[in-house]
C-alpha cells in the first residue's frame, strides 16, 4: 500500500505497511494484519525485559530530539505506588512533519497496541493520546478503535485476559504548537496555557498531574510492536549508517518535490536519493537551492551539503544540522530565502508561549526586521542586528522554541547573505508592502 | 548542622549556605546582587524574565539563578561578560516595546526595569520598528490601575494572587508578544490583600489610584514604621513628603509579615496627616481652657495626681499608643487603684492564606499586646463603668464617641486629656495636652506574638505636640535640674525595661528592624 | 446555579446555560478519565464551542463554576489556545494554512482565493452573509498535502485555487 502514492521499492516498509487501506483500521482488520500479536507477547515477558529490549533495539525518540526510547523507559520509578502516566505525544506541528497524522489516520491500532505494550512496561494503568486540535478527521477514527479495542478486551481492565489494565483516553489540543514541547503537553492535559516546564523535575519525577509520567510520541510508539515480535536484533540491523541510528524512520517530504509524501527509509538511507529518486526530485527546469532536513526548528542545509549526507542522526549533525522529526523541507532556485525564513520566524513568534522575554520578544521582533527587509525598508546593520538577536535567543530560554527561531535565521544569513543583501541594497524590488 | 551546609564561589567570593538554597540568595549572602524580575522571594519561581541567568563553571549554559539550588564547590559567575551580555539582551528586548514615558510613570525612581538598565543596560535603542501599543489603561479593581504597555510579564501579580492570595482573578491572556495581565469581565481586583500586585510589579505597570502622581519616589522621605491598623503588626513603611505622609508599604520581616501587608492598613494613613490637631498644651482656668507653655501643663498634671492621689483612677487610652507612652502614663497612676483599658475596634478577620499566621486581626489597633504588659488590661467596658466612681480619669487619645463621651461627662471626676485630636469630650477637662502620633515619635508596639516591634519617626508633631511618654515622663522624674526624664524613645523604652520584667534586656537598637519577640516567661507580667 | 448576572464592565448578559442535561452529562463522565476537575477544562471549553459556536464571557464564568476554577484563569486559558473563538464567527469557519512549507507551494494563493470566494474580503473578518469566516492558521501538519484547509470539522487536503469554488459551494 501506500499514501497518498504506492510505497516505492526502496522504502523499508514497517509502519507504513497498511497507510491508505482503510480495511486496517478497523480491530479485525488490524488483527487479521497481524495486529495485537505483540502486546500479548509482551505481558509474558515482563516489564525490565521489555524496557532492556527496546534499549537494545537502538530505538530513539522520533519527535525530534532522538532521545534512547529505552532509557526515557528505564527513568520510570518502580514499585513506587503512585499512578503511572503514559503520555502519548500527537500534538504533531512542526512544520514539514506530517507522519504521525498517517499514522493514526490508517493504522490507528498500531499506536494502540504500542501504547499499551509501553504502559505495561512502565506500569501506566492510564494513557492519554494528546492529538493537536485540528487533526479534526483523527478524532472518529481514533474514537471507533478505541470502541472496538475497549470491546475485545485489548484496552481496559484485564486486558486479553491478563492482570494488568489500561486505559486510554484521547485528548484534544486546542490548537498550540508548543504544546508538542512534552511538559508544555503536560500542561495543556491538566487544564492550564501550554506553557514549558522548567526542568528538573523531568516527567518520570513528576509529570501529568505531578506522577511519573513518560511521553513518547506517536512513530516511536507505533515502531514498538515491531521491535517486539521481530527482536532488537532485527531493529538494530536495520542501519544503513550511525550504528546509533537504528531501525526504520517515517520522513516527510514536502515543498518543491514532485511527489511530496511520507517516506519509511531504513536509517542511514542517503538524502540525496530521497529527494531525487523516491520524491521525484524537482519540477522540470529547476535545481536544487537548500533543504530544511528535520522540521523547521533546525539548520537549513544547502544543496551542495545534501550531497553525501545520510539521513541518520549523526551524518545530519555533522552537517552543521540535525535529524529532528524528520520533516524535509525541499526548495528548489526559485526560492525567496528572505522570504521563506520570514514566515518561520513569523511562525515561531505567533507560537511562542510568551513565558520567557528572549523568546516572546525575539521572536517577534526578528519577524518585524525580516518584514520591514522585505519591504524594501533594509538598513545597513540589519543582519548583525538579526544576529545578535538570534545569539541572544539562543540557549537561554525554558524551552527550545526560541533556538529554534533563530536557527533558520543564522543558517540563512550565513548561507544566503546574498539574498539579504540584495533586499537591503534596494538591488531586489520588495516582495512586501511597506509597513 | 555543618554536614547541611554546602560551599560556593561567587564573583570570587565563598558563602557557605544551606543545601537547597537557591543560587540567587546564596549570591546574597556573597554581597553580589543578582538582577532579576520574576523572582521574589514569597512567590513560587517560574524563571521566565531569564535576567538572572548566571554562569556555573563547567556547566555548558547560563543557568537562571532562581531556580538554581547549590551545589558544593561551585563556582558562579554573576558579572562575567557572558552573564553580563545575556543580562543585556534581556534588558534590549524588555525595552523595545516599553514606552519611556518614565517622565509621567509613578514607578520612576524605584523601577527595576530603570535601575538595571542604568546600571548595565546599552546606552540606546536598536529597534527600529513600530512599537507595540495596548489600550493605555484598565481598571483592575478599586484601588488598582494596569498600563499594558509597561507591562514585562514577569507575573508576579498573577501569581501573588493565584499562590499567596488563593484567587486567581489575574491571567495572562493570549501569548507570544500579544501577551498581557488580564482580568475576567466579571471579577474585580479587591481582594483584601490585592494591593501587594502594585509593589510587587516591578514596573510602572501596576499603580496604585490612591497614590496615582502624587509625588515622586526621589521626594519621598521613609521611615520604617509598623502597622497601626491590627494586632497583626505587619512591618511598613511610611513614605512621606514634605512632612505628609503619602502611602504606607509593606516592609519585609518574614516572621510577621513576609513581604505583604493588607489593603485596609495601607488605606489607613489619613489620620496621619490629620489637619484638626492639637497644637499647644491647654489648662482649666475657671470655664475656659486657656494655652500654656509645657512647664505651666507638666506642672497642672504633677498637681491634679497629687490632689487625686489614692483615690481610683480610670485610664482610658488608644491602643494607637507605643507601648512607651502607655507604659508611662500608666506608671503616673501606680499610687492608686486603677482600671485601665484600651478602646479596640473590631472588623472582619481577612486571613492571606499563602502565608500561614498573617491576616488583618479582627482587633484593629497595634498595641493591645503592649498595653496589656503594661498594666492597661481591663475590659474597655469594666474602664467606662469605673468612671462613676473615679477620682481622676485620665485619657490617652481614646477615640470616644459619643455615649463615651457623655459617660466621662457624667462622672465629674477631674480629666487629664493627653490627646493628638481636638475632640468635644476635652472641653470639660482638667489640662488638655498635645500628643504626638505613632508617626511622629519612635516607639514600639507589642503584636499578637509577642513580637516587640519599633517604629520609627516618620514626620514632625505639630506645634507643641510632644510624645504622651515625654508627658509622663517629666511628670515622673519631677521638676528641677537633675530630673532625669527621657528624651528619646529609646530612652523611655529603658525606662519601662527598667520597670518592667517582661522587656528586660531589651533596647530599641536590640529590636533591630524586625523586632524580638518576648521571652515566655517574662510576657504577662502586669505593672 | 445561576449564570445570568454578569457584574462588571459590559451590561448583564443573558445566558443560557451550557452545561445542563445530556451536556452537564458527558463532561461529568469524562472526568472519570481525569485525576483532577481541572483537567476538563480544554474538554469543556470544546463542548461550549461546540454548542454556541463562540466562547463568550458568561460562558468562560459557567466554565469556571462547573469546574471550580475562577473565570480569570479560564480565560487565561482559553486565549493560550488559538482554535477557541472569543468572539462569533460565520456559519462555517474557514482556516488556511500558509506556514512556510506551504508557502513554497502555493499557499498564498490559495488564500487569496478563499478571501476573494467567500467574500470576507480580509483575514478574521465575517462574510457580509454571515456565511464564513477566514483565518490564516499556522502549520496544518499537513505539508505534504498543501494547501491544507480545514473548514468547520473537515480537513480538506490539496487546496489550490481552482478548487475553492466548487470545494465551498459544500458549506451553505
Amino acid at each position: 500500500m501506500g499514501y497518498p502514492h504506492p510505497s516505492h521499492p526502496r522504502e523499508t516498509v514497517v509502519l507504513s505497511k497498511h497507510f491508505g487501506d482503510p480495511g486496517a483500521r478497523t480491530f479485525d482488520g488490524w488483527v487479521q494484519r497481524g495486529g495485537y500479536q505483540a502486546i500479548r507477547q509482551a505481558l509474558g515477558m515482563g516489564r525490565d525485559a521489555l524496557i532492556e529490549l527496546v534499549k537494545a533495539s537502538g530505538l530513539r525518540g522520533r519527535g525530534g530530539a532522538g532521545f534512547p526510547t529505552g532509557l526515557k523507559w528505564s527513568f520510570m520509578p518502580k514499585d513506587d505506588g503512585k499512578p503511572h502516566y503514559l503520555v502519548c505525544n500527537a500534538d504533531e506541528s512542526e512544520p514539514g512533519t506530517f507522519k504521525d497524522r498517517e499514522i493514526m489516520r490508517w493504522t490507528p491500532h498500531q499506536l494502540i497496541e504500542g501504547c499499551l505494550i509501553e504502559a505495561f512496561a512502565i506500569g501506566a494503568e492510564r494513557v492519554y493520546i494528546f492529538v493537536r486540535g485540528e487533526f479534526t478527521e483523527l478524532f472518529p477514527i481514533l474514537g471507533r478503535a478505541l470502541e472496538e479495542a475497549y470491546a475485545n478486551n485489548a484496552v481496559g481492565r484485564n486486558i486479553f485476559g491478563s492482570q494488568t489494565s489500561v486505559d486510554i483516553v484521547v485528548h484534544r489540543g486546542a490548537g498550540a504548537y508548543i504544546c508538542g514541547e512534552e511538559t508544555a503537553l503536560l500542561n495543556a492535559l491538566e487544564g492550564k496555557r501550554g506553557n514549558p516546564r522548567i526542568k528538573p523535575p523531568f516527567p518520570a519525577q513528576a509529570g501529568a498531574f505531578g506522577m511519573p509520567t513518560t511521553v513518547n510520541n506517536v512513530e516511536t510508539l507505533a515502531a514498538v510492536p515491531h521491535i517486539v515480535l521481530r527482536g532488537a536484533d532485527w531493529y538494530k540491523g536495520l542501519c544503513l549508517g550511525s550504528p546509533k541510528s537504528t531501525g526504520t524512520k517515517l520522513f516527510s517530504v514536502c515543498g518543491h518535490v514532485q511527489r511530496p509524501g511520507n517516506y519509511e527509509l531504513t536509517m542511514g538511507f542517503p538524502m540525496k536519493d530521497l529527494i531525487f529518486d523516491l520524491a521525484g526530485g524537482m519540477r522540470p527546469g529547476r535545481t536544487l537551492k537548500a533543504v530544511i532536513p528535520g522540521g523547521s526548528s533546525v539548520p537549513i542545509l544547502t544543496a551542495g551539503e545534501v550531497e553525501g549526507t545520510l539521513l541518520d542522526y549523526e551524518s545530519i549533525a555533522e552537517k552543521g544540522s540535525m535529524l529532528g522529526s524528520g520533516g524535509m523541507i525541499v526548495m528548489d532556485d526559485s526560492t525567496d530565502m528572505v522570504k521563506t525564513i520570514w514566515r518561520y520566524v513569523k511562525f515561531y513568534a505567533h507560537e511562542s508561549c510568551a513565558q520567557c522575554t528572549q523568546c516572546r520578544e525575539g521572536t517577534a521582533w526578528t519577524a518585524k526586521i525580516l518584514e520591514r527587509i522585505l519591504a524594501g525598508q533594509g538598513r545597513e546593520g540589519d543582519l548583525q542586528l538579526l544576529l545578535d538577536l538570534a545569539e541572544n535567543m539562543t540557549g537561554k530560554t525554558i524551552c527550545v522554541l526560541s533556538d529554534s527561531c533563530a536557527a533558520p535565521v543564522v543558517s540563512g544569513i550565513r548561507k544566503f547573505r546574498h539574498e539579504f543583501e540584495a533586499y537591503i541594497s534596494r538591488s531586489r524590488a520588495p516582495a512586501l508592502a511597506a509597513v | 548542622m555543618s554536614q547541611d551546609l554546602v560551599t560556593v564561589t561567587i564573583d570570587g567570593m565563598p558563602v557557605g549556605v544551606p543545601k537547597g538554597t537557591t543560587l540567587i540568595e546564596a549570591a546574597k549572602h556573597a554581597g553580589v546582587l543578582v538582577p532579576h524580575y520574576c523572582y521574589h522571594p514569597s512567590l513560587p519561581s517560574p524563571a521566565v524574565c531569564r535576567m538572572c541567568l548566571v554562569e556555573v563553571e563547567k556547566q555548558p549554559k547560563l543557568v537562571p539563578a532562581c531556580v538554581t539550588p547549590v551545589a558544593d564547590g561551585q563556582v558562579v559567575h554573576v558579572n562575567s561578560p557572558k552573564a553580563k551580555a545575556a543580562r543585556q539582551g534581556v534588558l534590549e528586548f524588555l525595552l523595545i516595546n516599553h514606552p519611556l514615558d518614565c517622565p509621567i510613570c509613578d514607578q520612576a525612581g524605584e523601577c527595576e526595569l530603570q535601575d538595571y538598565t542604568f546600571q548595565e543596560g546599552r546606552a540606546g535603542t536598536r529597534y527600529a520598528e513600530y512599537a507595540k501599543r495596548f489600550n493605555p489603561v484598565e481598571d483592575f479593581g478599586p484601588d488598582i490601575l494596569y498600563v499594558a504597555n509597561r507591562c514585562i510579564l514577569c507575573t508576579r501579580c498573577v501569581r501573588f494572587m493565584d499562590s499567596v492570595a488563593g484567587t486567581p482573578v489575574l491571567n495572562v491572556s493570549e501569548r507570544g508578544d500579544r501577551a498581557t495581565i488580564g482580568i475576567a469581565e466579571q471579577e474585580r481586583l479587591d481582594h483584601p490583600w490585592a494591593g501587594n500586585v502594585v509593589d510587587l510589579c516591578p514596573v510602572g505597570s501596576l499603580l496604585s489610584k490612591d497614590f496615582l502622581h502624587k509625588a515622586r519616589a526621589w521626594d519621598l522621605d521613609k521611615a520604617a514604621s509598623v502597622c497601626p491598623g491590627c494586632t497583626q503588626g505587619c512591618n511598613v513603611t511610611i513614605d512621606t513628603r514634605d512632612d505628609v505622609v503619602v502611602r504606607l508599604r509593606p516592609r519585609a520581616n518574614l516572621e510577621v509579615n513576609r513581604h505583604f501587608m493588607c489593603d485596609e492598613g495601607r488605606r489607613d494613613y489619613r489620620w496621619m496627616n490629620r489637619g484638626d490637631r492639637l497644637e499647644a498644651p491647654l489648662v482649666r482656668d475657671g470655664d475656659r481652657l486657656v494655652a500654656a507653655d509645657w512647664d505651666a501643663a507638666l506642672d497642672r498634671l504633677a498637681a491634679l495626681l497629687r490632689e487625686t492621689a489614692g483615690r481610683p483612677a480610670v485610664l482610658l487610652a488608644s491602643g494607637r499608643m507605643g507601648t512607651e507612652s502607655l507604659g508611662l502614663v500608666r506608671r503616673l497612676l501606680a499610687d492608686r487603684p486603677v482600671t485601665a483599658a484600651v478602646k479596640v475596634p473590631l472588623g472582619e478577620e481577612a486571613p492571606l492564606p499563602g502565608v500561614p499566621g498573617l491576616a488583618l486581626r479582627r482587633e484593629r489597633v497595634p498595641n493591645l499586646r503592649g498595653a496589656e504588659l503594661v498594666g492597661v488590661a481591663d475590659p474597655w467596658e469594666a474602664a467606662l463603668g469605673a468612671l462613676g466612681g473615679a477620682g481622676l480619669v485620665v485619657v490617652l487619645d481614646a477615640p470616644l464617641d459619643e455615649g463615651e463621651a457623655r459617660r466621662l461627662a457624667a462622672s465629674g471626676a477631674p480629666v487629664a486629656w493627653l490627646g493628638t485630636v481636638e475632640h468635644e469630650a476635652a472641653r470639660g477637662a482638667a489640662l488638655v495636652l498635645p500628643v504626638a502620633t505613632m508617626a511622629e515619635e519612635t516607639g514600639t508596639f507589642v503584636n499578637r506574638d509577642d513580637r516587640v516591634q519599633r517604629y520609627q519617626q516618620a514626620k514632625g508633631a505639630p506645634g507643641m505636640a510632644r510624645p504622651a511618654w515625654w508627658v509622663a515622663g517629666e511628670v515622673l522624674a519631677g521638676p528641677g535640674p537633675d530630673a532625669d526624664a527621657p528624651q528619646t524613645g529609646a530612652q523611655a523604652f529603658l525606662r519601662l525595661a527598667e520597670l518592667l520584667p517582661a522587656f528586660a534586656g531589651l533596647t530599641h537598637a536590640s529590636l533591630g528592624f524586625t523586632g524580638q519577640v518576648l521571652r515566655p516567661a517574662a510576657a504577662g507580667v502586669g505593672a | 446555579m445561576s449564570h445570568s448576572a454578569a457584574a462588571g464592565h459590559g451590561a448583564p448578559a443573558e445566558h443560557d446555560p451550557v452545561f445542563t442535561g445530556a451536556l452537564r452529562a458527558r463532561l461529568d463522565a469524562l472526568g472519570a478519565n481525569y485525576p483532577t476537575r481541572q483537567a476538563l477544562l480544554l474538554p469543556a471549553l470544546w463542548m461550549v464551542q461546540e454548542a454556541r459556536g463562540w466562547v463568550s464571557e458568561p460562558a468562560i464564568a459557567e466554565v469556571a463554576e462547573v469546574l471550580g476554577l475562577t473565570p480569570a484563569y479560564v480565560k487565561g486559558v482559553l486565549t493560550f489556545y488559538t482554535m477557541y473563538h472569543t468572539h462569533p464567527v460565520g456559519r462555517h469557519f474557514v482556516q488556511v494554512c500558509t506556514t512556510s512549507p506551504c508557502g513554497l507551494c502555493g499557499a498564498e494563493e490559495t488564500l487569496q482565493a478563499i478571501l476573494r470566494e467567500t467574500g470576507c474580503g480580509e483575514l478574521g473578518a465575517t462574510s457580509p452573509d454571515g456565511r464564513f469566516t477566514v483565518v490564516e492558521v499556522e502549520c496544518l501538519g499537513a505539508c505534504g498535502f498543501a494547501t491544507p484547509v480545514i473548514i468547520d470539522e473537515d480537513f480538506i487536503e490539496s487546496v489550490t485555487p481552482e478548487r475553492v469554488p466548487g470545494i465551498l459551494a459544500r458549506y451553505q
